[in-house]
Order: C-alpha cells, then sequence, then structure tokens
C-alpha cells in the first residue's frame, strides 16, 4: 500500500488516467481547480510522464462516481497526492504501451523509446501511435509504486513555457463560473438570513407570498429562501421577505474584546511533540532564567473574502439530486447532503464547477446544502443559488482569532537555551468528514435553522501532526530545549473554519517576530541570529537566497545601525524585515525579505518584497511563483488591514468598506527566487509564503520606526498603541 | 411594469424588456448572456461587473440599464475571444496574470480604458487605473507586470 492516501484508495492506473484510442489521454484528479493552477500541473505531470504533448491531454471536471475521491483540495497536498499519483500512473502506463509495441513488432522493449505519443524503434524507425496500443484493449493494470519517473520528465521542465489551461476563458470571460450557469428553466434563489447566528424566525406574515411578484417562498423552520425565474425579482423579493421576518434571539454575540475571552473561557491544552499534541499534562515552564524575554502576539478573526460571493446549482428531479458547486471536497459534500435530505450515497451526484479563490473553507459548502433544500422544495427545477455580499461577509466560517504567548531563556551571548510557545485559538477544522463519529449535517449553516434542527457539533481537539492551532508552532531552528503547547479555547464568538494556512500564519508571525526581538537584543543582525540558530540545509538554503537577492548582506556592510530606523540605503526611513519558515514543517521552504516605511500618519507602506521558495522538484515554475506572489498579497492584507469586527446584535464586517482588503495601489514591488530541486518530492507550496510575509512586515516595521507591533492587523491605531506601550 | 430598452452592446443593438430599475449588470448577465461581466458584489465596491461606456471604464452591478440607452456598452466578451483574444487580453495570459480569474474580466475593461486614452501609462495612472479593481487572490504583481509590457510596447 502506498503512503499516499489517494493511491491508497485508487490503485489502478484506470483510475487516473485513460489513453483513448484517438491518442489523447484523459486525467481524473479529486483535487479541484481553484485558481491555484493544480489541474495545469497535474496536467503537465501526466504529458512528460507519459510523454505525450501537452495539448493533448484533457482534465475531466471532477465528479462524484467518476474522479478519485482524494478527500478536500487543501493543505497544500494536492501534488504531494494528486501529483504524485498520476505520475506514478502514468510511468506505469507508458511502461505498459512500450511492451504492447515491443510485442507487436516483434522486438525487445529494450530497442525502443518513446516520443510524443509515439512508441518508435531506434532500430528499424517503425512507429505506432499511443491510441493504436489501446484500440483493442484499454489499459487497466495496478500502479506501479516502484515506477521509475522518466529521467527526461524531470529535465524538460522550462520549455516550452506552457499556456495554463483554462486561462484564455478566464481573460475573455468565456468561462463560465457556477454563477453562470443558468440552463434551461432556472430559478434564482436568495437566502434571507438572521439578524445574527443566534437568531430564530419568530414571525412571519401569513400573505407574504401573495406580493411577491410570483417568486416562491421557501421556509423550514428559521430557514427563509426565495426564489425566482428572474433574478431582479428574487432579490427585490428577499428584500420584502427580509423586512417583513421578525426574528428573535435568546442571546446576542460575546462582544467582550477577544483577548479576554480566550484567556478566561474553558480551554482544552496539550503539550506538542514532534509537532504533535500529545494527551498528557502539560509541562510547567521552567522556572525564569537570568535573562528570560516573553511577548504576546495576537490575531484578529479574518475572512477568506472570496471575491465572488458562494454560489450553487442543483436539480432535484425523480428523487435524485445534482449539484453544481465550488467546494473543495465533492466526496465529504456529497455524504454530507444526503445525510442531511435523507437520501441514498447513489442518489446524490456533486459536480465541480469554477467559482472564485476560495482560500480555504468558506461559505461553498454551506451554498450547496441550501441550493439542495431549495431544488427540493420546487423539485424539476434547476435552482441557482446565490449569495449575497453581505451573506459571504457576515456568515462564512471565519479563521480564527488566535493568542501566541512566546518566551525564551538565553545564555550570555544572547542566544536561546530554552524557547516556549503556547497558542491559545478555537478549532481551525470544522469541515465535515466522511467516517467521523456522528451526524455531519451541523457543520453547515442551513441545518441548524431547518425545524429539524441539528446542533453545531462540539469542539473536538485536533490532535493531527501540524494540525490547526499547534500548525507551525513548532520553530525550525535547533533549539537546545522547547516547549510547545497547544490550547483548544470554548464558547468562543464567530463562526470559524480553515483559512489558508490555518495556525501557520499567526503562528510563524509570532514566532519569527520574536526571533527578531531577541536577535535585537543580543544586538546581532537579524540574519545572522537565525543563521547562528539554523541547522536546516534547505531552510537555510531558502534565507540566504531570499537575503541575497534582497541585497541583505551588503546594506549591513554599509554600516546601517541594527534597529536604528531610519537608514543607509535604498528609501530613506525605510526598514527591512526577514523571516523564514517550513510550512507545516514538512511542505515548502520558505523565506521572505521586505522593504517598508511607516508615513507621519503611522501608516505602513510595502516598498518591496523578496520570496525564495524551495517546493522540492518544481512542475510549473510560472504557477509556482503566482502562488507565492498571491499568498503574500493576501497575507499583506492580513497583516495591515484585517479584521471582523462585531457587537451584540451580529457582524458589522459586511463589506468591502467594513471589511478593507489590499488595494493596487498598497502592492510592492515582489521577486520571486525558485530554488529547485530535480528529483527531490513535490512540496506543497500554496501556503507557504503567508507566515512568513507577516512576519517579514513587522520586523521591517520594527526596523523603520524601533515600534514592535504585536497585534494584528498593523493599522496605524495599532502602531501608535504599540510606540505608547513600549 | 416593464420597459422597453435599446442597448448597443459589442456592436449590436439589442432591444430588452426590462424593470426599469433592474441594474445594467442584470441585464447584461441574464438578457443577453454576457456572464464575462461578474457578479462580486452588487454594491459598486469590487470593479468585478466593469464595463466600457463609451470608452469609460464603468460599474454596471448598482445603475439601472436605463440609465444607459444611447451609450456605447463594451464588455469584456466585446473585447477578444479564446480563439482570437484582444491585445490587453494577451499580454494578461502572457504575464499568466491571473488565478482564479474572477476579477479578471473587469481588469481587462479597466486597463483597456486606461491605454485607450494613453497609451504610455506611468505607474501611478497604472495603479490608479486599477484601484477600483479587487483580487483576493494577489495576482497583483502579474497584472502590474502585464500592463507595463502593453505600455513599453506601444507605438510612440
Ligand atoms: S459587482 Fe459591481 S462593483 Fe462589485
Ligand atoms: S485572480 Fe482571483 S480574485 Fe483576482
Amino acid at each position: 500500500m502506498s503512503a499516499n492516501p489517494s493511491l491508497a484508495a485508487h490503485p489502478r492506473v484506470e483510475d487516473w488516467i485513460t489513453v483513448r484510442p484517438d491518442g489523447c489521454v484523459e486525467v481524473r484528479s479529486g483535487k479541484v481547480e481553484i485558481g491555484q493552477r493544480i489541474t495545469t500541473a497535474v496536467a503537465l505531470v501526466a504529458a512528460r510522464e507519459l510523454d505525450v504533448p501537452f495539448d493533448r491531454v484533457v482534465m475531466a471536471p471532477a465528479r462524484t462516481g467518476l474522479s478519485p475521491d482524494e478527500g478536500y483540495t487543501s493543505g497544500s497536498n494536492s501534488m504531494e497526492q494528486s501529483g504524485h499519483a498520476v505520475r506514478l500512473a502514468a510511468a506505469t502506463a507508458r511502461r505498459e504501451l512500450v511492451a504492447r509495441a515491443a510485442r507487436r513488432l516483434g522486438v525487445d522493449a529494450s530497442t525502443l523509446e518513446t516520443r510524443e505519443g509515439l512508441v518508435r524503434s531506434r532500430e528499424t524507425n517503425r512507429t505506432l501511435g499511443f491510441g493504436e496500443l489501446v484500440e483493442d484493449a484499454p489499459l487497466t493494470l495496478p500502479v506501479d509504486l516502484e515506477a521509475a519517473p522518466r529521467a527526461a520528465a524531470r529535465e524538460a521542465p522550462r520549455s516550452p513555457r506552457i499556456e495554463p489551461l483554462r486561462l484564455r476563458g478566464l481573460v475573455t470571460g468565456a468561462l463560465r463560473f457556477v454563477h453562470d450557469l443558468q440552463p434551461e428553466g432556472a430559478l434564482h434563489a436568495r437566502v434571507v438570513r438572521p439578524p445574527h447566528y443566534h437568531a430564530a424566525l419568530a414571525s412571519l406574515p401569513g400573505d407574504l407570498e401573495a406580493g411577491l411578484e410570483g417568486a416562491r417562498l421557501v421556509r423550514d423552520g428559521s430557514f427563509l429562501a426565495v426564489a425566482a425565474e428572474d433574478e431582479h425579482h428574487a432579490l427585490r423579493a428577499a428584500a420584502r421577505v427580509a423586512a417583513a421576518a421578525r426574528w428573535s434571539a435568546a442571546r446576542g454575540l460575546d462582544d467582550r474584546p477577544i483577548s479576554q475571552q480566550l484567556l478566561g473561557n474553558r480551554r482544552e491544552s496539550f503539550p506538542v511533540r514532534e509537532c504533535r499534541p500529545r494527551e498528557e499534562p502539560v509541562p510547567e515552564p521552567p522556572p525564569d532564567a537570568p535573562r528570560t524575554m516573553r511577548a504576546v502576539y495576537e490575531r484578529p478573526y479574518q475572512m477568506h473574502g472570496s471575491l465572488a460571493p458562494s454560489a450553487a446549482l442543483a436539480r432535484f428531479a425523480g428523487g435524485r439530486l445534482t449539484v453544481w458547486t465550488h467546494s473543495q471536497g465533492i466526496y465529504p459534500l456529497r455524504s454530507a447532503i444526503a445525510e442531511t435530505l435523507d437520501l441514498s450515497l447513489e442518489s446524490v451526484e456533486v459536480v465541480h464547477a469554477p467559482g472564485a479563490g476560495c482560500y480555504g473553507h468558506n461559505g461553498s459548502d454551506d451554498a450547496a446544502l441550501e441550493a439542495a433544500l431549495v431544488a427540493r422544495a420546487i423539485p424539476d427545477r434547476p435552482v441557482l443559488l446565490k449569495w449575497s455580499r453581505e451573506d459571504e461577509h457576515a456568515w462564512e466560517p471565519y479563521g480564527p482569532a488566535m493568542r501566541m504567548e512566546l518566551a525564551a531563556h538565553l545564555d550570555d551571548a544572547g542566544d536561546v537555551r530554552f524557547w516556549s510557545h503556547e497558542t491559545l485559538s478555537d478549532t481551525h477544522v470544522v469541515r465535515a468528514r466522511p467516517g467521523a463519529a456522528g451526524p455531519q449535517a451541523g457543520r453547515f449553516l442551513a441545518p441548524r435553522y431547518v425545524a429539524d434542527r441539528v446542533r453545531e457539533p462540539a469542539r473536538a481537539p485536533n490532535l493531527t501532526v501540524n494540525g490547526g492551532i499547534h500548525r507551525n508552532a513548532t520553530p525550525p531552528y535547533a533549539f537546545p530545549e522547547t516547549r510547545i503547547v497547544k490550547h483548544l479555547v470554548h464558547d468562543l464568538p464567530l463562526r470559524v473554519s480553515a483559512l489558508r494556512t490555518l495556525g501557520a500564519y499567526a503562528n510563524v508571525f509570532a514566532a519569527e517576530s520574536f526571533l527578531d526581538e531577541l536577535a535585537h537584543a543580543a544586538g546581532a543582525d537579524p540574519l545572522d541570529y537565525r543563521r547562528r540558530h539554523l541547522k536546516d540545509a534547505r531552510t537555510r538554503a531558502v534565507l540566504d537566497a531570499a537575503a541575497e537577492r534582497f541585497g541583505w548582506a551588503a546594506r549591513a556592510a554599509a554600516g546601517r545601525p541594527v534597529g536604528a530606523g531610519a537608514g543607509a540605503g535604498g528609501d530613506a526611513g525605510a526598514g527591512r524585515g526577514i523571516a523564514v519558515a517550513r510550512y507545516k514543517n514538512a511542505k515548502s521552504y520558505c523565506a521572505v525579505a521586505v522593504e517598508a516605511r511607516v508615513g507621519d500618519d503611522a501608516a505602513i507602506h510595502l516598498l518591496r518584497a523578496v520570496i525564495a521558495v524551495d517546493a522540492g522538484e518544481i512542475v510549473d515554475p510560472d504557477g509556482l511563483a503566482a502562488q507565492l506572489e498571491g499568498g503574500f498579497v493576501q497575507a499583506a492584507s492580513w497583516t495591515l488591514l484585517e479584521a471582523v469586527a462585531w457587537d451584540r446584535d451580529g457582524i458589522t464586517s459586511r463589506d468591502w468598506e467594513s471589511y478593507p482588503i489590499l488595494r493596487f495601489s498598497a502592492v510592492p514591488e515582489i521577486e520571486t527566487v525558485l530554488v529547485d530541486r530535480p528529483g527531490e518530492p513535490f512540496l506543497g507550496a500554496g501556503e507557504a509564503s503567508c507566515g512568513p510575509a507577516g512576519a517579514a512586515i513587522a520586523n521591517a516595521v520594527f526596523d523603520a520606526t524601533g515600534v514592535r507591533a504585536r497585534r494584528l492587523p498593523l493599522t496605524p491605531e495599532s502602531l501608535r498603541e504599540a510606540a505608547a506601550e513600549s | 411594469m416593464t420597459k422597453s430598452l435599446t442597448l448597443d452592446v459589442n456592436g449590436a443593438s439589442c432591444l430588452v424588456r426590462v424593470d426599469p430599475d433592474m441594474p445594467l449588470a442584470l441585464v447584461l448577465r441574464n438578457r443577453l448572456g454576457l456572464t464575462g461581466v461578474k457578479d462580486g458584489c452588487g454594491l459598486g465596491q469590487c470593479g468585478a461587473c466593469a464595463v466600457l461606456v463609451d470608452g469609460e471604464p464603468t460599474l454596471t452591478c448598482v445603475r439601472p440599464a436605463a440609465d444607459f440607452e444611447g451609450r456605447r456598452i463594451e464588455t469584456v466578451e466585446g473585447l477578444g475571444t479564446p480563439e482570437k483574444p484582444g491585445p490587453v487580453q494577451r499580454a494578461l495570459i502572457e504575464a499568466r496574470a491571473a488565478q482564479c480569474g474572477y476579477c479578471t474580466p473587469g481588469i481587462v475593461v479597466a486597463v483597456t480604458g486606461l491605454l485607450r486614452k494613453d497609451p504610455h501609462p506611468g505607474e501611478s495612472a497604472i495603479r490608479a487605473a486599477l484601484e477600483p479593481h479587487l483580487c483576493r487572490c494577489g495576482a497583483h504583481p502579474s497584472v502590474l507586470r502585464a500592463v507595463r509590457a502593453l505600455a513599453r510596447a506601444a507605438p510612440r
């Protein structure tokens, strides 16, 4: 059995790849395209390994029943699972094609070679197309886990530069997102929501539907939706119903400061060793040493903020339900829908359709379930249910608020003898898990509001290696002694789930900020101080690569006093910061260096960033660079601007004005350095740059101003507060 | 109460019967099938629904279609096709300047509007033209590279 769960569950070539008689190759992946160009990368792996031209590879859309069940597209696992599985399946297929050609030509396989979809005899020059070799018998055989990847597949990668799949459709508006699907007879649906999580429907006028211009009203307990042929009518009907509905709430949202709730609420605590929480008592910290430093860092709730509100299309006919969705997990979603609607798994089909980037568990699955509920109430009509912008902002499951408590004991040289990192947070994983104990429906919104109401399941601590709260709480440095503690805090006020990197962004922000504080306390250059404590060669290599491209050494040599604020070189008054991490302590290595300036108004201006990454063997350099740049920009937005706000009566971050994100004017120049490792396993990179980006920005702000900002986001107010506290 | 409107869209004259307060974006998307006009916020805050109106990048999700009678409307579909992408679209393809691509049609429209007025925009003009456009994937650096390349390549 393979250690790759995707291959273990789908061990045959035909699960992944079909070579068709026309010579095209159909590839099925259970991982879905969410803008991270995974389908392009997997198609490239197949093309290179099989030795067929890229344009002859067809990626089949993910669909339950046809695609391999690969769980969720998450955690930067796709290349290691799907990419790896397809590589071995393609290598096995290629060898089989050569063997068939050898039999057909009556020659020894060693005299044959493949070239662009053909098998050719080196001796006679005779060729056979891959298509001809499967005409009589399609390829059905187990994937050989030992199949040797084609050497040339590793050497060829850079040229010709391939055009990502779908890109033309995107830039011309021709590609249809799920929001754009409007089959014959489709209805447009909207949900009418309570003012906040804890409210229930108290009353609705009995004659309401009559005033809705023919729009249908779907009501089940406190779940309210409208549907109409014309989207504009649906919007108007939703507004009427919202105005007429009366809600009641036994309680509001707890609006005490989140730091108070994180510290004061009931919690479960676990020591973390080798990145895994242990069900053991948490060891007491050793008594303070002569030189002890401590600092507390905080991150607020932050949102996925997908550019498109969530949407889904559903059709219920003849007892069968089909749902088109931008979900990251078509199989887990199918199970949850079947459970909620009391249907058999076989009667539910879930098809992936393009959506906007989601960056984790956003409203996609909720919208799919809501569309299914409305479709069941109005059978035989396709129902396109779209969330409003306000729905998306106020009802998506946010990235949880976190509190990181760091401490270190130092020796006389200022080096770390003991390092302690504790993280307090809500859970980061609330997704439905097929096979998990108990009903899964309560993990979705709608089932909590229907008449036959299901409660949200109680939080259970995630004890997996590098799970949510403790992800990247373990430092990459060779400290003599460490103490890592995870605290799962209960009864926190907002709905949460997985947001890109889970706990890693804030843990790396805290740890790499703290390391910077220690470097300054030791009077050391932050780069040198990191190198002093770093034994791992690949981590050092990305740190050095980023520093070199950034020109870090040159500026140090210019005699710039460490932490002195306005300094030599570059922009006068600009500061520079650097940070490094290996995502999940197991994926890509990434270092980020940033130059930033702080204006008189305490606003931070990012001037320049350098990102260096080692993602193992590189498949698609363009796609890799895009993921790193995108991760930097998103993390810069979290770091500088973002915090979900609420009061007793509900979420008050309800649009892009009350929850701003980074715009074009604030994006710095970004350079990316890709450290290629041909022959090394693929390492996921989609989340690698986020944590180092946040810390590098904070470190640059300190370098520019001498102010250490530990509370995210680093708005002018939070900088002023930090300046006042220091 | 519906009203007949004649709209000039991508060079064709289109007759539609709609509610007088129906936003242009809904008419373009749902009546004319031009779903390259994206639905991002419906509040005039994100830029996803931009089209060119008499050459000016304009948001369409709030203002009623009735306001646009007699104006020349161009959507992203009017600026090129997958088989024959227009110059801005080609530059974005070359720079790989889209991730999920939901913001991309609005960006194509904004850049086209900018370059028609000023084929050699400087950095601040480029950023100002793109400022109304949100992109959550962080495709900004590659978009900026694409537009700078277009500005450099434009004949003097
Ligand atoms: S959809 Fe029009 S600006 Fe957002
Ligand atoms: S590419 Fe996804 S929002 Fe811009």
